[in-house]
């Protein structure tokens, strides 16, 4: 979106896709039929997207043997039980916990790692800049199931597996790739001026990086944390390849917790997806410019 | 996000500077500086190559021999090619995975993409009450594939999914979507879809706002329709962001993961090729040197278009 600004500054100024734009433009437009054709399939559309979450939702508030006398389509039955059934006996404390345990420092370093590495491939110019940010860039997007299997061993050989720890590694050197390309598009673009002043004035290289640089980059630090967050978090993969003992578990990978070997009570089961669906939720309503953003970022350059 | 505002570009008073060139820019600098630059982008390449690099390498050196990885070493034989032979001859899930992929790619590809493309489009087109169309398709862009494959087996389980209760059927004659694995896949790439669909209309529609407004109008202004205008002038256009959506999207195929495992581990007609790493792996069964042949087909596939993806965007910034 606007982000787009920031990493080239060649593009043409692109419009905020805001409610104000919307009122403004809507003025000029008359409802031709294919344009009433157009709301009603954006509105379908939408409703559609919509509908599998409403539904879990809606069958969270509802009585289990409720809905299994009169079927799920029907109404009423509504309970809050399925909420501290499913927080009690999916010991969802603890696993909130442990995400926060994983996501916090893994987020961080990323972050720490990346602004560092970015600054240091996008301010100067060695000669190994072109090659070391096409492999940090490219490390994010391999398989992670390529790197598995030495990961696995390389961790019971050192005994970090079943531990936060290997978790939290893994994330961050894979995610430092991708940001350490975002950030290095950003720093690209600001002005070789402000350094030099700097440089000139005696400023030391950790100076520049940290008095000057790092002020810069806040907005697009905001917009990446929101992502990192939201897809640490929402990682499935590590959790249950390098954590064994189930009171470890990161809430996403922990939601299994729910589902019985032979009896599965939904009810249940939408109450806990909804209560591990809440923090990315309010990533997507109160968070939603940073995540798009981060999101974009990364796509921009080209 | 608004465009920083930087300070004012010039503030020593000693008068203009040097425009130092890079090489002079490093004479500049002391030795301790050097070491705080070699630190800065030293420790996380160690992280990248360490944790990333070297991992994908040894797996595709281990997926020569025969190991079972609990022993040293020492006990890793070499054995060639027998593991690949192996997966397409006597490995009765190799093949539905890779099959299953191909299908994961093709429905991506074919359907979830151009609908993602198609919907951005729609919505770049002055739409009223835009933030609401674009919120409900990107809302899955935050959940993650585990949550959404729980999620949809609440509309696809056999006794108590929506979809069964929709279609009027009762007793045997309940379609049990996920547990025939005949169907199964299929289902399975709706809800994966469903997540797709948004993430690709949000890329795009990014990159549409980029588009220079003036090159609609000239289009239009010769008479192109919109769908002509889109294939001709657009599109075009927007070829960084093709480059990011192919990617992307092939990428996404190849580790889809989450959704399966918590379905069923990827078998009974969901075998994929990241779920068969895994129970090679984390099984009973430890097979490093079958899993790590699979795992290198899979990092392989990735490269081509890894490649592809660097080449377009470091192209401009290779040394003059």
């Amino acid at each position: 979106m606007s982000t787009t600004a920031e990493v080239d500054s060649t593009a043409p100024t692109p419009t905020t896709p805001s409610d104000y734009d919307d009122l403004r433009t809507s003025k000029r437009r008359k409802m031709t039929p294919t344009r009433v054709l157009l709301y009603a399939f954006l509105t379908a559309m939408s409703l559609l997207w919509l509908f599998p979450v409403v539904w879990a939702l809606y069958n969270s508030f509802r009585d289990y043997d409720f809905t299994s006398e009169n079927g799920y389509v029907s109404f009423g039955g509504f309970t809050m039980d399925n909420y501290t059934n499913a927080w009690s006996q999916g010991n969802f404390t603890q696993l909130f916990l442990n995400s926060a345990i994983i996501v916090v420092p893994a987020v961080f370093f990323t972050l720490v790692f990346s602004t560092l590495a970015a600054f240091v491939l996008s301010r100067f110019s060695f000669w190994f800049n072109l090659p070391m940010l096409i492999l940090f860039t490219a490390a994010n997007l391999l398989p992670q199931q390529s790197l598995l299997i030495p990961l696995f061993r390389f961790f019971r050989e050192v005994g970090l597996l079943d531990s936060y720890l290997s978790v939290i590694l893994v994330h961050i050197a894979f995610q430092t790739g991708f940001c350490t390309f975002v950030l290095s598009n950003f720093m690209k673009a600001l002005p070789h001026s402000l350094t030099e002043a700097a440089l000139v004035d005696g400023a030391s290289v950790w100076r520049q990086y940290w008095q000057i640089i790092l002020p810069l980059c806040r907005p697009s630090l905001a917009a990446l944390t929101v992502l990192q967050v939201t897809w640490i978090y929402n990682d499935f993969f590590w959790a249950v390849a390098f954590l064994n003992s189930g009171d470890k578990f990161p809430i996403t990978s922990g939601l299994q917790n729910l589902r019985g070997q032979f009896f599965t009570d939904y009810n249940l089961l939408s109450a806990g997806s909804i209560l591990v669906a809440v923090p990315t939720i309010v990533v997507f309503f109160a968070l939603q410019k940073q995540f798009v953003s981060g999101l974009t970022l990364g796509a921009d350059k080209g | 996000m608004a465009t920083p505002s930087l300070p004012p570009a010039d503030t020593s008073p000693e008068g203009p500077r040097p425009q130092a060139p890079d090489n002079k820019k490093l004479q500049l600098m002391t030795g301790r500086d050097r070491l705080v630059l070699a630190f800065m982008v030293g420790i996380p390449a160690i992280f990248v190559l360490g944790f990333v690099w070297v991992p994908a390498l040894i797996s595709v050196v281990l997926s020569f021999t025969r190991w079972n990885g609990i022993g040293p070493v020492s006990d890793i034989q070499w054995i060639g090619f027998q593991n690949y032979t192996d997966l397409v001859t006597i490995y009765p899930q190799f093949l539905p995975a890779v099959s299953n992929n191909l299908l994961w790619l093709a429905v991506f590809f074919f359907i979830a993409t151009p609908l993602g493309i198609f919907m951005a489009t729609l919505l770049d087109r002055e739409v009223r009450g835009t933030a609401f169309f674009q919120s409900a398709l990107y809302l899955p862009v935050v959940l993650s594939l585990a949550l959404i494959g729980f999620i949809w087996q609440l509309i696809y389980s056999r006794d108590q999914g929506l979809l069964n209760a929709m279609l009027g059927l009762d007793g045997t004659a309940r379609i049990d979507f996920l547990g025939d694995a005949d169907i199964n896949i299929y289902f399975v790439l709706i809800a994966a879809s469903w997540r797709h669909v948004g993430y690709i209309m949000l890329l795009y529609l990014a990159g549409l706002k980029g588009i220079d407004p003036a090159l609609r109008e000239a289009a239009s202004m010769d008479g192109a329709g919109e769908v002509r205008t889109f294939f001709s002038v657009i599109f075009p256009a927007m070829k960084p962001i093709n480059v990011v959506v192919l990617v992307i999207t092939v990428i996404e195929s190849l580790r889809a993961f989450d959704i399966v495992w918590v379905i069923n581990k990827g078998t009974n007609g969901l075998e994929i090729l990241s779920a068969l790493v895994v129970s090679n792996v984390i099984g009973e069964a430890s097979r490093v040197g079958f899993g790590s042949a699979i795992a290198t087909i899979l990092l392989i596939i990735s490269l081509v278009f890894i490649v592809i993806y660097m080449i377009s965007i470091y192209r401009e910034d290779s040394p003059k």
